[in-house]
C-alpha cells in the first residue's frame, strides 16, 4: 500500500475556485506545491500519493525510485500526455518533447551538437553586450525583465536562427512570458477554463502569431535568399507551413531553454549576493582567466571550477522545474509496488535535491559540494536532479552552462552588482507550473573602475 | 580504475571525445559513446575524470 499524504487544504473551502472543488490536493499544489511536494516524503517516504481530480499521483523520491523513474521506456512512463497545461501554449499537433530517438536524431543534427557550441557561445556573448551597451556607469534592473528578455534573444538566436532573431524586440518577450504565465494547474481539469491567465494566455499566443506573421509575410515579400543565408523559418515557409503551426514550433524549440535558463540566472545573481564570500571568489576567479585578454566565447566552452559550482548550486536549491511527470501506460513495479496504468507518476527535483542524507546541510548555499572530492553531483546522480536525469535528461543542459558562464563572465567583470531590496524578499512565484520569479526583484549595478 | 559508460543514458553529444579523444570512440549507428580504454593509465586519469565531470548526461563512471 502506498500511502496518502495528509490534506491541509480542504478542496471544499470557499477559498477553492469552483472549478477545482472536490479535486483532492489540486487546490493546495496551485498554491503551494513545495510543501505539498515536501510533505509527501516526510510523511509518506519514497513512495506517496496525492490526488489531482480524478487522477492518482505517486510522487518518488530517493535514488532508487527515482532512478526506475527516469530509466523506464516512454511505452511505460510517458511524459507527453503528462502537461496538460502546455497543449494551449504549443498549440495542437505541435509535440510536448520529441520521444528519445528524435532527440538523439536532433542532436545530431542540430543546434545543440557539440561542434555548434562555440558559435553559439560568441552569438550568447554578443546578445549580453547589446543589452548592457546603455547601462551606463550604474543603474537598475529588474532580474527576471532582464534575464528572461535576454533568453528570448540567446534561445531564438540559437536554436531558431539569428535573421530571425533579428526581428524580434521586447514585445516578443512580454508575450512569450504571459505564455508561461497561463501554465495554472486548473489545466489538470480544463486547459481551456475561462480564467484570467488562460484568457491571457491565448491573446498572447495570437499576438505572437501576428508577430511571427509579420516576419513571414517579410520574408515572402523579399523572396528566395541563398542557402547560406537561411534559418528554420525560411525553410518551414518553403514547406508551406502555416503561421500558427510555425509559432507553435518555434514557442515549443524555445520553451524548455527560456524560464530555465532566465530563472536559474536570476537566482544565481540572487545567490551570489546573499553569499558575498563566493561572490568574491568568483569574481577573483574571472577576473584571473580572463587576464590574459581571452574571448568570452572560448572560456565559456572550458572549465570554470567556482563559478560552475556556484551555478550547480543555485541549480540544487532552485531547479527550475520542480515537479517532472509521466503517465503510467502499463503498470509499473516499483519497491516492491504495482503502479497500475492510468496513474501519473512524478519526481520532484525540489525535494530530492534537497534530501538531508544525499546533500548534509542541504537546505545551505554551498558550492565546495561539487569540489573533489565531494562531487555531490556525480555522487548522487539519481537525486542531484535540476536536469532530471536518464534518457530524457535535459538535452540542453550543456548549452545552459555555457551560456550561464558567458552570462556571468561579462556582467560581473564590467559591474558590481548589490541587492536593491531586502536579500530574504527575492522569491519564487509559486502559482503557476512554469515558476518565475516574483516581482519586485531588483538589483543595482555599478561599472567597475578598471 | 575503471572507466565505464551507461548505454542506458547516453545520448551522444561527444564532449569525452572532445575532453579524451584517446579514450573515448563513437559508434555512429547507434549514435552512443565506446569506451576504448576501459582502464586508463595514471596518466590519462586526469582526461577521463574531465569526460566524466562534463558528460551532459552523466553516463559515465570512473570507479575503483
Amino acid at each position: 500500500m502506498i500511502p496518502t499524504v495528509s490534506t491541509v487544504l480542504d478542496d471544499q473551502d470557499p477559498i477553492v475556485p469552483e472549478i477545482i472543488r472536490g479535486t483532492g490536493h489540486l487546490p493546495e499544489m496551485r498554491v503551494d506545491p513545495i510543501s505539498l511536494f515536501t510533505r509527501v516524503r516526510e510523511e509518506c517516504g519514497d513512495l506517496g500519493r496525492f490526488r489531482l481530480a480524478d487522477k492518482d499521483v505517486v510522487l518518488v523520491t530517493g535514488a532508487e525510485a527515482n532512478e526506475a523513474f527516469f530509466r523506464a521506456p516512454d511505452e511505460v512512463l510517458d511524459q507527453a500526455a503528462a502537461y496538460p497545461f502546455m497543449t494551449p501554449i504549443f498549440g495542437k499537433g505541435v509535440v510536448f518533447d520529441a520521444s528519445p530517438e528524435e532527440r538523439q536524431q536532433m542532436l545530431k543534427n542540430q543546434a545543440l551538437r557539440g561542434d555548434m557550441m562555440r558559435g553559439h557561445a560568441q552569438t550568447i556573448e554578443a546578445e549580453i553586450r547589446r543589452m548592457i551597451a546603455g547601462w551606463g556607469e550604474e543603474g537598475e534592473i529588474d532580474l527576471l525583465d532582464f534575464f528572461a528578455e535576454l533568453t528570448i534573444y540567446t534561445t531564438s538566436a540559437c536554436l531558431v536562427g539569428k535573421p530571425f532573431r533579428e526581428e524580434l524586440d521586447s514585445s516578443f518577450a512580454r508575450h512569450y512570458h504571459e505564455l508561461e504565465h497561463g501554465t495554472d494547474a486548473i489545466a489538470y481539469v480544463d486547459a481551456y477554463a475561462d480564467i484570467e491567465s488562460f484568457r491571457m494566455r491565448d491573446a498572447a499566443r495570437e499576438k505572437l502569431v501576428a508577430l511571427v506573421q509579420a516576419i513571414v509575410d517579410k520574408r515572402v515579400a523579399r523572396g528566395k535568399v541563398p542557402r547560406e543565408e537561411r534559418d528554420l523559418l525560411d525553410v518551414l515557409i518553403s514547406i508551406d507551413m502555416d503561421t500558427d503551426t510555425i509559432t507553435g514550433i518555434f514557442i515549443s524549440m524555445m520553451f524548455a531553454g527560456h524560464h530555465t535558463s532566465s530563472g536559474t540566472a536570476s537566482w544565481a545573481m540572487i545567490e551570489l549576493l546573499r553569499n558575498p564570500e563566493v561572490m568574491g571568489d568568483v569574481v577573483q576567479e574571472l577576473d584571473e582567466l580572463y587576464a590574459d585578454g581571452s574571448e568570452v566565447s572560448f572560456q565559456a566552452l572550458r572549465s570554470i571550477p567556482v563559478l560552475e559550482a556556484a551555478l550547480k548550486e543555485t541549480l540544487r536549491l532552485h531547479p527550475p522545474l520542480i515537479i517532472l511527470m509521466r503517465l503510467v501506460r502499463e503498470d509499473f513495479e516499483l519497491l516492491g509496488e504495482t503502479i497500475p496504468a492510468g496513474t501519473l507518476l512524478a519526481a520532484s527535483p525540489r525535494v530530492s535535491n534537497r534530501i538531508e542524507d544525499d546533500f548534509p546541510k542541504a537546505e545551505l548555499f554551498d558550492p565546495s559540494r561539487y569540489l573533489d572530492p565531494r562531487q555531490e553531483d556525480m555522487q548522487n546522480r539519481w537525486t542531484w536532479i535540476p536536469f532530471g536525469a536518464g534518457k530524457h535528461r535535459c538535452v540542453g543542459n550543456a548549452f545552459a552552462m555555457m551560456q550561464m558562464k558567458a552570462i556571468f563572465s561579462v556582467i560581473l567583470r564590467d559591474y558590481s552588482f548589490e541587492a536593491a531590496q531586502p536579500l530574504e524578499s527575492y522569491a519564487d512565484d509559486f502559482t503557476k507550473m512554469v515558476i518565475q520569479l516574483q516581482q519586485p526583484c531588483r538589483v543595482r549595478y555599478r561599472k567597475r573602475s578598471s | 580504475m575503471k572507466l565505464a559508460a551507461d548505454l542506458g543514458l547516453c545520448q551522444g553529444h561527444q564532449e569525452c571525445l572532445a575532453e579524451a579523444p584517446e579514450l573515448f570512440g563513437f559508434d555512429e549507428d547507434s549514435y552512443q559513446v565506446v569506451v576504448r580504454v576501459p582502464e586508463p593509465s595514471e596518466q590519462q586519469l586526469p582526461a577521463a575524470r574531465a569526460a566524466v565531470k562534463y558528460c551532459p548526461a552523466f553516463a559515465l563512471t570512473l570507479e575503483d
